[in-house]
């Protein structure tokens, strides 16, 4: 299966653990990845706090990008990203704000790509498929599924998964033999971009999120989106420090357990390279 | 922007003069102020004006006392307001469009700078390089803080973390940029240019 | 020779200032077949009716033309100032110059102008009328009450007290509806059941009252003051003639874990069950989706112990058949369902909410019942998870209700008051309990209700919060549950015990299916639609079919009482004699010419039109032909419209009198 790729500018930043995971685990389920060429940035939190246009713009670009080089599908691993192209597709549908983006992007822009995030990829490879080819199914995992805020919101932009009770990461995960806990965190916010700029209101919610995982029996929690992970794992001392927890839950990439079951050692998958890395 | 402020209102002009043209395809005009998006949201108990209050005073023309607040920048994009309220109101566009205004008339709360000055350095990151450098962000983004605040502890804070990012291999002193680095730029001026009304 | 009158009115300013008067009377004094013609400044005063009855008389006027105002307004006036002259009433025409004229144009000259076209268009027609005689239709002197609740039996008791019979069909095993399930009614508190089953067992006993329960409406057909329905007794498998209600039966029925209906899932009942001890009829049936004996012939324990020998296995649903002359719809409501799968695509479950996934996350009327004295707890307050006593509840408003993006966008008007009514009822059984109550407003306009909710907050200590709530979750037992107050703009968190959220009403099950059998319109929402929702409140546009209570929109118990007493009211009106009279402006065949397509009966939106054959007097069959109905006719030209041998018209507008009128302009 040959997809797009648009990685974001987190993925090939401080959170490029995130893709060796993608690269690794995707890999052996013969998905090649096609990054799109010289993509840019999506704007993320900044644009759409700004300037509504450039908010547009920059996505826009990245759809016109990839339409150009021919992707059909054009698979986002982090949620802000594809959010924001979802958002940019759903603005421009029926009117003529498309002509209007194409000429400020310098490129043609249909909007017609099919924008997946990392659940649905695993979607469209197939949970059967998955389950055929688990080699060593998780069976001491105890999963906390965390959504965040962009899979499943707005949703009326990304129309994935019910808002209020998700599943599909569950599936998922229950595909590889791993149990998941019933929690109340799933979609509640972790702070996202205010890691740095307003680290108290991070601390604050991944505190929330952290503690009613454990307190829910999971022993680890599963993220699809970079900038969560950066706040529940590498925040995760910080979080120990001011609150005087001793939590101590790794935070999976989806990609991490799939690749486990599969097989894949944890060093090629990355996860030696988050900071928490034992329970 | 020169303008003589009176009590909490800008001066007389239509009020939605002020911001921009989309934010009437928010529909904070229907708001009929049940509370769902306060309740929802996860960081109002730090805000001086919730939610529903910062749609109340639109709806009240009083753009001012809206503009000036600190919530706005308290607010994490998570789109629970949204998603939840009734009356399909999109509150979280409201909020998107009160920071942009609030900038471009000048009225950001000055408690909020730090959080201001991230958004600014990220976004003069991506159009000088087409994708963040990490590094450059940090490093501009607690100049300017330390600069501008007066909180010259701001460029020390998680230094520790420095060579704990490195050693797990995610730092990046040399980043991958863009090729072509000035169609972003000459997109960020386009969307610059101000309104034809 | 016409001898038309033409009365032009000035309706004081209304039309004079826009349009001549005295031009007008002048003008049209010309126009072919006017006898006499005069202005003045109130035609429908009693000086202006004694005008136009002095010139019938004193002209012999053969049709006279009143230029004023609707004829909504006061074409019955005339018409009957008409009569009394001895004129016949359908020789009447009025032209609308005020409306269609003098209101909406401000140019004189032009009005004017435009007045005169009008009154030229009304003489042409009244020089084609025809004399006509209202009709009379047969009426038979009963009525049909669909719905055996608080409104079903008050509207049942009114017309049986008047002497009149009543079929009453009511779907459940018993009469009462859900007020037989409630615990105390506001205002005043009264033990619901203790002041519903006096008036339960008045129906069961009235001598002029026929109930048909656990029984449905299969079948209408006829028109008003003539209908016949066809109604399926659905099998109980206890013959209720034998069965002296003894309770042997239950007592020994070993299935005995179902979930009650009547207790909205919050008790038990046995597989062979009575609803309530106090139901009417007190008899038992048995749920054959559950049943031993009718699924896997096995147990059969009640048809052994029952003495009178009153069960019966082989029991079947059966149809029988009642004739009626005017039926009163009383079908109730039932509550928004707060679980994810919901009947229709425009609604969708509150999932932030819990739905169905915590048991202690209940809505009112599961409510009402666990705090009912006689309730599945017996009078003890107790929660469904664990059986603890409570000791915070929150109550939730508007759920489902005044939600344009995931509900309904009405307001469900009585859950302000029992929701207060509900704090009042927990503070009493729980004394060291505390009420929470998220609300958006106070609805409270009856009487003695505003006072009714401040005495909740002031008087049982409850706690109200102005504000929706966004999500419950459950920690530990506790149900967290985050709402705001935005009075004082914070959001509010409460640790409860028990959340019960005020469901919004809704019309009950199949309304929509039995408005189309009845062939009366309903909204959007399913509510049945009143002929006007301020003068005709109880009335449809079906004739003979009238509605009351919770049907027709969300209601409290006086106010489906009274609507119940007031279509009672026009069922007496329409069964006081043996005829019924209607206007005669309806359509006829023509049936020499009608070539039996049934184009017209095949269009016509009242059924109005049957087959029919013309024979010689001695029986010899000629012809077949289509011929109206005259009860049912409502004389909306369907039929013309599309007779393709022009066989039928209309009588009192016919198309005659239309090209005349087009052809007066030219």
């Amino acid at each position: 299966m040959n997809i797009g790729y648009y990685p974001g500018c987190a993925l090939h930043g401080s959170s490029n653990d995130y893709e060796q995971s993608l690269r690794a685990c995707l890999g052996m389920l013969d998905v090649e990845l096609q990054e799109v060429k010289d993509w840019i940035c999506c704007g993320a939190t900044a644009a759409h706090s700004f300037n509504h246009k450039l908010s547009l713009a920059l996505p826009a670009r990245n759809l016109a990008l990839a339409e150009r080089d021919g992707h059909k599908q054009l698979f986002a691993p982090c949620p802000l990203c594809s959010m924001q192209l979802l958002k940019t597709q759903k603005a421009i549908a029926g009117n003529g704000l498309r002509q209007e983006l194409s000429q400020i992007v310098e490129a043609d822009l249909r909007g017609d790509s099919q924008v997946l995030n990392l659940i649905q990829v695993f979607q469209n490879i197939g949970l059967d498929r998955l389950k055929a080819v688990v080699k060593t199914p998780l069976k001491e995992t105890v999963a906390a599924c965390y959504y965040g805020c962009l899979l499943t919101r707005p949703p009326d932009v990304v129309h994935f998964d019910d808002f209020e009770q998700p599943t599909s990461m569950e599936s998922v995960v229950a595909a590889t033999g791993a149990k998941t806990v019933a929690w109340n965190y799933k979609t509640e916010c972790c702070g996202a971009g205010m890691t740095m700029a307003n680290e108290d209101t991070v601390l604050d919610l991944a505190h929330k999120i952290l503690s009613n995982a454990a307190a829910h029996g999971a022993n680890c929690l599963v993220v699809a989106c970079p900038m969560c992970h950066v706040n529940l794992d590498m925040k995760q001392e910080a979080v120990n420090r001011r609150y005087g927890k001793n939590l101590a839950l790794v935070v999976y990439y989806l990609s991490d357990l799939v690749g486990l079951a599969l097989g894949i050692s944890a060093e090629q998958l990355g996860i030696n390279r988050h900071f928490v890395t034992k329970a | 922007m020169e303008q003589d402020l009176e009590d909490n209102v800008l001066p007389l002009r239509a009020p939605d003069s002020f911001l921009p043209a989309g934010l009437a395809q928010t529909h904070f005009q229907d708001c009929y102020q049940c509370g769902k998006c306060t309740a929802g949201c996860p960081v109002a108990a730090r805000m001086d004006l919730t939610p529903n209050q910062l749609i109340r005073l639109l709806q009240l023309d009083d753009s001012g006392t809206a503009l000036r607040s600190s919530a706005i920048w308290e607010c994490v994009s998570c789109q629970t307001c949204s998603a939840r309220c009734p009356k399909s109101v999109d509150c979280a566009g409201v909020m998107d469009m009160l920071r942009e205004s609030s900038l471009s008339l000048g009225e950001a709360a000055t408690s909020q700078h730090a959080v201001i000055a991230f958004q600014k350095a990220f976004l003069d990151n991506i159009r000088r390089n087409g994708r963040l450098a990490e590094l450059e962000l940090i490093g501009l983004y607690k100049a300017d803080v330390a600069w501008n605040t007066g909180r010259i502890g701001v460029l020390f804070k998680d230094a520790a973390l420095a060579p704990q990012l490195n050693k797990r291999k995610k730092l990046h002193l040399l980043p991958g940029k863009a090729k072509d680095r000035g169609v972003v730029d000459r997109i960020f001026a386009r969307c610059s240019e101000p309104e034809k009304k | 020779m016409s001898r038309i009158g033409v009365f032009t009115c000035w309706c004081g300013e209304n039309i004079a200032r826009t349009v001549d008067v005295d031009e007008v009377a002048t003008q049209v004094a010309g126009l072919p077949g006017v006898r006499c013609s005069l202005n003045y400044k109130y035609m429908c005063s009693d000086p202006g009716q004694a005008m136009v009855r002095e010139k019938i008389a004193s002209e012999k006027l053969d049709g006279i033309v009143v230029a004023s105002c609707s004829p909504h307004m006061h074409l019955k006036t005339f018409r009957r100032a008409a009569q009394t002259a001895g004129l016949n009433p359908y020789l009447v025409e009025m032209a609308n110059i005020r409306e269609q004229c003098s209101w909406v144009h401000h140019d004189k000259p032009s009005a004017t102008a435009k007045a005169i076209d009008i009154i030229r268009l009304s003489v042409a027609k009244v020089r084609n009328d025809v004399p006509l005689r209202p009709i009379q239709v047969p009426v038979t002197r009963r009525a049909l009450v669909i719905g055996g609740g608080v409104a079903g039996i008050q509207a049942a008791l009114d017309i049986a007290d008047a002497g009149h019979e009543v079929v009453m069909v009511e779907r459940e095993p018993s009469i009462g509806g859900k007020m037989a399930g409630l615990s105390e009614t506001f205002p005043t508190l009264d033990c619901s059941q203790c002041i519903l089953t006096p008036r339960m067992v008045e129906v069961g006993q009235h001598p002029r009252i026929k109930l048909y329960s656990y029984s449905e409406v299969e079948a209408v057909d006829g028109f008003v003051g003539n209908f016949k329905i066809k109604i399926r007794q659905k099998a109980r498998y206890v013959d209720i003639s034998k069965c002296t209600g003894c309770g042997d039966c239950w007592n020994v029925c070993p299935l005995k874990k179902n979930p009650s209906e009547f207790d909205y899932g919050m008790g038990m009942r046995p597989a062979i069950y009575i609803p309530f001890p106090q139901a009417v009829p007190a008899r038992p049936v048995i749920d054959k989706k559950v049943c031993a004996k009718l699924i896997r012939n096995g147990c059969g324990l009640c048809e052994k112990k029952c003495k009178a020998g009153a069960i019966n296995f082989k029991d079947e649903d059966r149809v029988v058949e009642e004739s009626v002359g005017c039926i009163v719809v009383a079908t109730g409501y039932k509550l928004y369902s707060i679980a994810k799968e919901q009947p229709k695509a425009s609604l969708s479950g509150y999932g932030e909410y819990g739905y169905g996934k915590y048991k202690d996350v209940i809505d009112s009327l599961q409510f009402e019942r666990l705090i009912s004295a006689s309730g599945p707890t017996g009078g003890v307050f107790k929660r469904p998870s664990d059986g603890a006593v409570p000791k915070n509840v929150v109550f939730i408003s508007c759920v489902g209700s005044r939600d344009n993006a995931k509900g309904l966008p009405y307001c469900s008007k009585i859950c302000c008051m029992y929701t207060a009514k509900h704090t009042m009822l927990y503070k009493h059984k729980v004394h060291d309990g505390q009420a929470h109550v998220f609300y958006m407003d106070i609805r409270a306009g009856g009487k003695g209700y505003d006072e009714f909710v401040r005495r909740a907050i002031e008087q049982d200590g409850a706690k109200y919060y102005r504000g929706r709530v966004s999500k419950i979750t459950q920690e530990d037992g506790k149900l967290m549950v985050r709402g705001a107050d935005t009075l004082a703009g914070v959001p509010v968190t409460i640790e409860a015990d028990l959340v019960v959220l005020a469901s919004a009403m809704r019309p009950a099950d199949g309304v929509e299916e039995l408005a189309q059998k009845l062939n009366i319109g309903y909204d959007e929402h399913g509510f049945l639609m009143e002929s006007h929702p301020k003068l005709r409140p109880v009335e449809t546009n079906t004739g003979g079919v009238f509605i009351a209570g919770a049907c027709q929109a969300p209601k409290d118990i006086p106010e489906a009482v009274a609507q119940a007493s007031a279509a009672a009211s026009k069922v007496q009106v329409m069964l006081a004699a043996d005829e019924l009279t209607r206007e005669p402006e309806i359509a006829a065949i023509n049936e020499q010419m009608c070539a039996a397509c049934y184009t017209c009966l095949n269009t016509c939106p009242y059924h109005a039109i049957e087959r029919a054959e013309v024979r010689t007097g001695r029986g010899v069959f000629i012809k077949r032909t289509a011929r109206v109905n005259p009860g049912l006719c409502m004389g909306c030209g369907t039929c013309v419209s599309v007779c393709p041998s022009k066989s039928a018209d209309l009588q009192g507008f016919s198309e005659q009198q239309i090209y005349a009128m087009v052809e007066s302009l030219a």
